[in-house]
Formats: C-alpha cells, sequence, structure tokens
C-alpha cells in the first residue's frame, strides 16, 4: 500500500497565533484506501492541522500536497476542488431547504452563469443520498432530522464532489454506540471506494477499530505513529494521556463529616442539547471540604456537567445543595450563593486591568475585606500583582487562567469549579497552577470539583475521581487507583 | 415547500401586479405618486434582502448605492442633458462601480465591521454632495431638467412593471442554484469554502447585482422626481427604513421586501392624510412614530414578518 505515493501528504506543517506555535513541524501521509487517525487531546492542535489541510487556516510553512499537487497556503475552495471534502463536527445547514436541496448544494458547479441546475444533479443527489442511507428523508428539513441523519447529510456533502481525500472532526461524537456503528460502516465505505481518509479525535480508543494506522499529537508535535495497539502502548502518548508516575494525596471519603448529606449531590441528571445527549443519568456527590476531580476527554460532558450545577442549563434529575434542590434558582443566586464556576472559555474582562477584573469579582465584599482578600490572592499568584495595571487581555495564557481562579476566589466561594483550567498552557505553567491548587488545598476549607482532560493535572490533588465518558459516568474512585483501572479506557 | 409554493408565489405576485395595473382607472393621481414612490422604494428594499437575506451580510449603507446612481444620473442630465436613457444607464454603472469600490475592501472585514463600513461609505457621499453644492445641489437639491413623462399614470406603470421585473428577476435568482450558494456562503462561509465555492466571489457578485438594481431604481426615480435631494435618497433614514421594510416584509424572501415598502410608504401617507380630520390630528405629526412603532411589534413578534405570516396560514390551510 505504501509503495504509491500517498494521496495527502503533509510535511513541515507549521501554523503560530501571535507567539504561540499551534503546529510545528507536523507530518503525515494518508494513503489511497486507507484511513488514519490524528490523534491528540484538547489544545494538541490536531484540529489545526486539519484547518492547515484544508486552507481554512494558511499554515506558516510547510508543505500539503493533494494527489502530488502543492496546495499549502491556497484559499479552501481551491483545496476541495483539487480533491479534498471535510466533514466538520459543528456545521450549519440550509435550515430552509430539504436535504436534497442541501446535497444538491454540495454538487453545484462554483459559477455564477449556472441559473438552472443541471438537471443531472438531481439523480446524483438522490444517489449519493440513498449511499449514506437518507432515502426516506429526502424531503424533510434539516432542523426536523435526528443527529444522526444530520451527520449523514454532512458526509454525503463531503463526498458529494467525489474527494480523494475526505477529513472528518471528531466522527463519533454525540453518536450513541448503534449510531457509531453505522457511522463506522460509512467511513469503512470510504475506504474501499479508494480514498484517503483522515480521521481527527481526542483518542485511539474511539477510532482504534477503524484506522489503519494512528498518528498522535501533543502541543503541536507529531509524538507518536504506529498501529493504534503500538501507539496505545507508545510511552510518550501514556505519559501525555495518563501522566507519569502520580503521586496521590487522597483522603478517605469517611474523613469527611458530611457523608449523609454531601455539601453537593447530583441526581441522575440528564441534559440534552436539541437532538444530542451532553449528560446521561450522571450522579457524583462532593463533600464539604474535598477535592473532586471530574476527568472526561472533549465532548464527553463535563462543561455541560458544570452548567448544570450553576443553573446554565435545563436538566431532568435533581441537584442538591447542602440537601435542598437548586432548580428554580437563577444562575446569579446560585453564584452568589458560592458555588462558583471557572469557565473553560475564562471569560474575562479582556479590556479592564488585572485590578479592576479582582475587584468586579469582590464586589459584594465590604472595602476591609476585599483588599484582604486581594492581598491573599497576591500571594497565592505573585504574578497578578506585578501585572496589576495591566489588561487582561494582554496577560499570557496561564496567568490569564491565574486571574480566572482568582477572580472567582474574590466570591468567597464554598464550591469552587474548575473547568479544565489546563487548556491549551504549557507544562510550566501547569506546574504553578498545580502548586496553587495544592496550596489552596491545604490552606483552605475550600471545595473543589475539578473538570480536567489532562489527568497528571486532575489526580494530585483529588480525594476522588470521576471519569466522565460519552455522557455516562463510568468510572469513580481512588486517584491511586486510575490507571490501573480506568487508565487504557481512557487512551 | 419545493417547486409548487414557488410556482403558487409567483402566481399570487403576478395576479397582483396585473390588479395593480388597473389601479389608474379607479384612484387619484395623488394616490398613483404615492404608490410610484413606493414601487421604487420596494426596489430599494428587494436589492437590499439579496444581500442580507441571501448573502448574509448587513448594508447599512442601501442609500449609497442608490444615491450614487441617483445623482450621477441627475448631474449628468443637469449638466450635458444627453438622451434620459444614456443618464439611467450611467447613473447603473456608477452605482455598479462605487458598490464595487466599497464591497472589495468591505468584504475583507467579517462582523459588524462591514455594516459600518457601509454605513461610513453613506455619510461620506452624503457630505460630500453637501459641500460640493455647484455640481449636486447641495443641501437645497438637484433639479432634473428632463423626466421620462409628466403623464402621472404612465410614470406609474413605469414604476410598477419596473418592480415587477425587478421582482421576478431577484426572486428567481434567489431560487437559482446561485441563490442557494449564496446562502450557503452567508450561513457558514467556511464549509461554503470547503465545498468548493468561492465565497468572496459570490458575495461581490450579490453586492453588484443590488448595487445594478438599487442604482437602476435611483436613476428612474430621479426623473420621475425631477429633483434630487439628500433627503430622498442619500440620508442615513432612507436607509433604515429600507431595511426596516425589507425586514418587516420578512427577510430572506425577496417579495416580501417590496410588500414591506409598500407598506411604510403608505402606511405614513394613510396616517398623515388622517390628520386633516380635527380629532385625529396627532396621527399625522406621529405618522413616522406609528409605522416604527408597528415595525418593531412586526420584528418582535412575527421574525418571519409580513410574507412569513402570510406563507405560513397558507401551508396551515
Amino acid at each position: 500500500m505504501s509503495e504509491a505515493a500517498p494521496l495527502l501528504e503533509v510535511t513541515g506543517l507549521t501554523k503560530r497565533y501571535g507567539g504561540l506555535t499551534a503546529v510545528k513541524d507536523m507530518a503525515l501521509a494518508v494513503h489511497a484506501g486507507e484511513i488514519l487517525g490524528l490523534i491528540g487531546p484538547n489544545g494538541s492542535g490536531k484540529s489545526t492541522v486539519m484547518k492547515l489541510i484544508m486552507g481554512i487556516e494558511r499554515p506558516d510553512a510547510g508543505s500539503v500536497r493533494i494527489n502530488g499537487v502543492e496546495v499549502a497556503g491556497q484559499p479552501s475552495h481551491r483545496v476541495a476542488r483539487m480533491g479534498a471534502g471535510i466533514v466538520f463536527q459543528h456545521s450549519r445547514p440550509l435550515h430552509r431547504q430539504t436535504v436534497l436541496e442541501n446535497i444538491k448544494l454540495a454538487l453545484l458547479p462554483d459559477k455564477l452563469t449556472r441559473l438552472f441546475a443541471d438537471p443531472q444533479i438531481d439523480a446524483h443527489a438522490r444517489a449519493i443520498a440513498a449511499r449514506v442511507g437518507l432515502a426516506d428523508v429526502l424531503d424533510r428539513r434539516p432542523a426536523t432530522l435526528p443527529f444522526a441523519d444530520l451527520r449523514k447529510m454532512e458526509i454525503a456533502k463531503a463526498v458529494a464532489r467525489d474527494p480523494r481525500v475526505v477529513l472528518i472532526d471528531e466522527p463519533f461524537a454525540g453518536l450513541t454506540s448503534t449510531e457509531t456503528a453505522a457511522f463506522s460502516d460509512l467511513i469503512a465505505e470510504l475506504r474501499r471506494d479508494g480514498r484517503a481518509v483522515l480521521l481527527v479525535d481526542h483518542n485511539v480508543k474511539s477510532v482504534a477499530r477503524l484506522v489503519d494506522r494512528v498518528v498522535a499529537m501533543y502541543v503541536g508535535e507529531r509524538i507518536a505513529e504506529g498501529s493504534a495497539e503500538e501507539v496505545m502502548r507508545d510511552e510518550t502518548v501514556r505519559r501525555v494521556y495518563l501522566g507519569g508516575a502520580i503521586t496521590t494525596a487522597s483522603r478517605p471519603e469517611s474523613s469527611f463529616r458530611d457523608t449523609a448529606t454531601p455539601f453537593l449531590a447530583i441526581e441522575n441528571v440528564s441534559v440534552h442539547y436539541g437532538k444530542a445527549q451532553a449528560l446521561e443519568n450522571v450522579s457524583l456527590h462532593v463533600h464539604a471540604g474535598e477535592f473532586v476531580s471530574v476527568v472526561g476527554l472533549n465532548g464527553a460532558g463535563k462543561t455541560t456537567l458544570f452548567n448544570a450545577i450553576s443553573g446554565l442549563v435545563p436538566y431532568s434529575g435533581e441537584i442538591r445543595r447542602e440537601g435542598s434542590a437548586l432548580r428554580g434558582t437563577s444562575a446569579a443566586a446560585i453564584a452568589r450563593g458560592g458555588i462558583v464556576q471557572c469557565p473553560e472559555g475564562r471569560d474575562l474582562f479582556v479590556d479592564m486591568t488585572v485590578r479592576e477584573n479582582l475587584d468586579l469579582g469582590g464586589q459584594h465584599l465590604p472595602p476591609a475585606a476585599r483588599d484582604a482578600q486581594i492581598a491573599w490572592l497576591f500571594d497565592l499568584f505573585p504574578i497578578l500583582q506585578q501585572r496589576q495595571r495591566q489588561n487582561a487581555g494582554t496577560l499570557s495564557g496561564g496567568e490569564q487562567q491565574m486571574l480566572t481562579i482568582a477572580r472567582a476566589l474574590m466570591m468567597k466561594p464554598a464550591l469552587l469549579i474548575l473547568d479544565e483550567p489546563t487548556l491549551g498552557l504549557a507544562p510550566v505553567i501547569l506546574e504553578q497552577i498545580s502548586k496553587a491548587l495544592e496550596r489552596l488545598r491545604q490552606t483552605t476549607p475550600i471545595t473543589v470539583l475539578l473538570g480536567e482532560q489532562n489527568v497528571t493535572f486532575a489526580l494530585p490533588h483529588a480525594d476522588r475521581v470521576y471519569v466522565l465518558e460519552h455522557a455516562r459516568i463510568v468510572w469513580e474512585g481512588d486517584p491511586a487507583r486510575f490507571a490501573s483501572e480506568a487508565g487504557t479506557g481512557y487512551l | 415547500m419545493g417547486l409548487t409554493s414557488t410556482v403558487r408565489v409567483l402566481l399570487v405576485a403576478l395576479v397582483v401586479v396585473v390588479l395593480a395595473a388597473f389601479l389608474p382607472y379607479f384612484v387619484s393621481g395623488y394616490i398613483l405618486g404615492l404608490l410610484t414612490t413606493a414601487f421604487y422604494f420596494a426596489v430599494f428594499a428587494m436589492a437590499w434582502d439579496l444581500l442580507f437575506g441571501f448573502a448574509g451580510e448587513v448594508n447599512f449603507g442601501p442609500t449609497f448605492l442608490i444615491g450614487v446612481g441617483a445623482y450621477t444620473a441627475g448631474i449628468l442630465d443637469n449638466v450635458y442633458q444627453p438622451p434620459i436613457w444614456i443618464c439611467i444607464v450611467a447613473g447603473t454603472l456608477a452605482a455598479i462601480i462605487g458598490g464595487v469600490v466599497l464591497a472589495l475592501p468591505a468584504l475583507r472585514v467579517r462582523g459588524p465591521y462591514f455594516g459600518l463600513t457601509t454605513l461610513v461609505a453613506v455619510l461620506m457621499l452624503q457630505n460630500y454632495i453637501v459641500v460640493d453644492a455647484s455640481l449636486t445641489g447641495g443641501e437645497i437639491g438637484l433639479s432634473v431638467p428632463d423626466v421620462i413623462t409628466a403623464d402621472e399614470s404612465l410614470n406609474y406603470q413605469i414604476a410598477l412593471w419596473f418592480m415587477a421585473a425587478s421582482g421576478a428577476i431577484l426572486f428567481a435568482l434567489s431560487r437559482s442554484p446561485v441563490g442557494l450558494i449564496l446562502q450557503a456562503s452567508g450561513q457558514d462561509p467556511v464549509q461554503a469554502g470547503a465545498l468548493g465555492f468561492n465565497v468572496t466571489k459570490h458575495k461581490l457578485v450579490a453586492f453588484v447585482i443590488s448595487a445594478l438594481f438599487s442604482g437602476l431604481a435611483g436613476a428612474l426615480m430621479v426623473f420621475y422626481l425631477s429633483s434630487a435631494s439628500v433627503g430622498t435618497f442619500v440620508d442615513v433614514t432612507v436607509g433604515v427604513q429600507i431595511i426596516i421594510a425589507a425586514v418587516i416584509g420578512g427577510r430572506r424572501t425577496i417579495l416580501g421586501a417590496a410588500l414591506g415598502a409598500v407598506f411604510i410608504i403608505a402606511a405614513a401617507e394613510i396616517l398623515r392624510s388622517l390628520s386633516t380630520i380635527p380629532i385625529l390630528h396627532p396621527l399625522g405629526e406621529l405618522a413616522n412614530f406609528i409605522v416604527f412603532a408597528i415595525a418593531l411589534v412586526v420584528v418582535l413578534i412575527f421574525p418571519g414578518g409580513f410574507f412569513g405570516l402570510l406563507t405560513r396560514t397558507r401551508e396551515n390551510s
């Protein structure tokens, strides 16, 4: 198979955003009739690689060859015409048009003179729809389709022009296991057609059954390549996903006083976004003073869980604080009551100074208490003191994360929810934040609920760990047991 | 939906236009004059809807295109007096060129900046007209020596059939493959590009077509009014009225925009005429206020606009 020239060949691909190198000297090749999995944790640059190949972003350096033709730096409509198609994870189909019309769109020539569609297009679109299993819903509007059918429609659009190279972003996100099987068959069919397929996903496990080869990425660089089993066994990959030897410092659950009625109790909570199920019967609890980590890949439902606790999304089931249900309490009241969330996106006021951001967080405090709290925070995060007068938007990613945590702490939370604080941060910064969390845990009675995909960061402080996978809690236990019991499933 | 509803909509529209063509036998010259203006206004609104509803770009400066068309035609007639059709063609071409010059840089920016760029273009044009008064007539307005015809009823027919033709072309375009690509480019430009469509090219062409109809309508209207002023063709409030007309008529429908335009012009005038009755006097002064209030209610309660309401009830029945 590797005798022939690859259909997609990427070498030396590099992309910088300001000072951040998102992709560095990346290389990969996909041959005709081959499925390559490109995996990496959140922020590893895998989606950027896909965008660079498709021409959605311009690379700073490197080469992208499709069928031997150089396309790096070309706009995406040219790349598409050179024979590449992409299935986006999120797309906005034409809602006023039917499924058939949406597929026809993909078949139209890029010409302004074509005022009447070629009559063959209709037959062609129907044939494609039949192939992906949409024949029965051709005349329906996208909004009325189940999520799995929408994904099929996106595949139909992407392959409509018969691309030699097909890129698929997170192929199975939001699909149930039966739907995943059906979707896998569709992707396998692309391979049988002799196309080169690149699947981009978070971990090996989700694509292992389908791929011929896997390339793993971490902070913009390629760290491993091989069969799914080889990559799963790879030392670097294991370290990235599972962390090295982790020293845990968990306290037994019985050491917390509120064992009967935990501070926070979540019972059978489910959340739907339209047709996609984001949380399915999730139950967990957090004791007062406890540090609980929820580990899960991007898209597993961590943010949704936190948003449900904060009263930002409607849910079924119960969420209780100290025994009384939080439902019906407004998001603002929940936050004022002491359940404070540090959102994944950080949500700082970027045009205000560090000090102003902190003052806003402590607005409800009397001036003396506020000053004392700020002094304590500057002790916890000394860099913020130096940066006081700088606009939050000018801080580095790590400093912004510290400011986000500090601003939340200004509200003197009873429960601090941290949603992926490590997102896109370099290891050295992680260590600083990690130390601050450790100090927080040791010197204050604060309760922390941490959501992370970075296990190395999530485990050392945790008293207990939950693993969230595809909207469900699949494991609960002591952090020391994580690697042996849940680690493989996480790779 | 599909073909049947498209045909049905066009049939209804055709019946309305044909009925309207017999109106001169029944109503006064005053009402004809009012409707003549309303029909040109309808073309402005339809041309705007092509850009916003389909290409997804909010053009806050429809009056830039209209003004360039109207003033070019008017000034040409005022200074050189070539045959009227030459003035009209020149005005249309000027609007297209102005549109390209504006759109090329404006389409490079995203989000609200496109709208801001177009808004600034209107302010610049307005300022230029006021300053270069010897050529443009400045704040007093430009008097144009010629008219296409002085016959009220003929003017009415010209405006009516011009509107019908423009509407048919724009509507057909919106339902054509190009219209589909435009909608895709407006809703998800990244995906449209990945499907092989040159998004910028399609949006630019939408802008040119919008400019063509805006400029042509502006030039024709100059030779109906035999004058041009900032207040009729260029002012930002005129642009806002066009936008409101298109939105309350029903965005992304083209024909709805015409409905909205006729409604806005007619409703304001009816309220003004009612003010001759002493008790109803305040209605005249508040005419614009009331029309805008209705527009606000429509936008808030029926985001689909008049056209959306009409097609929905028909689908239900």
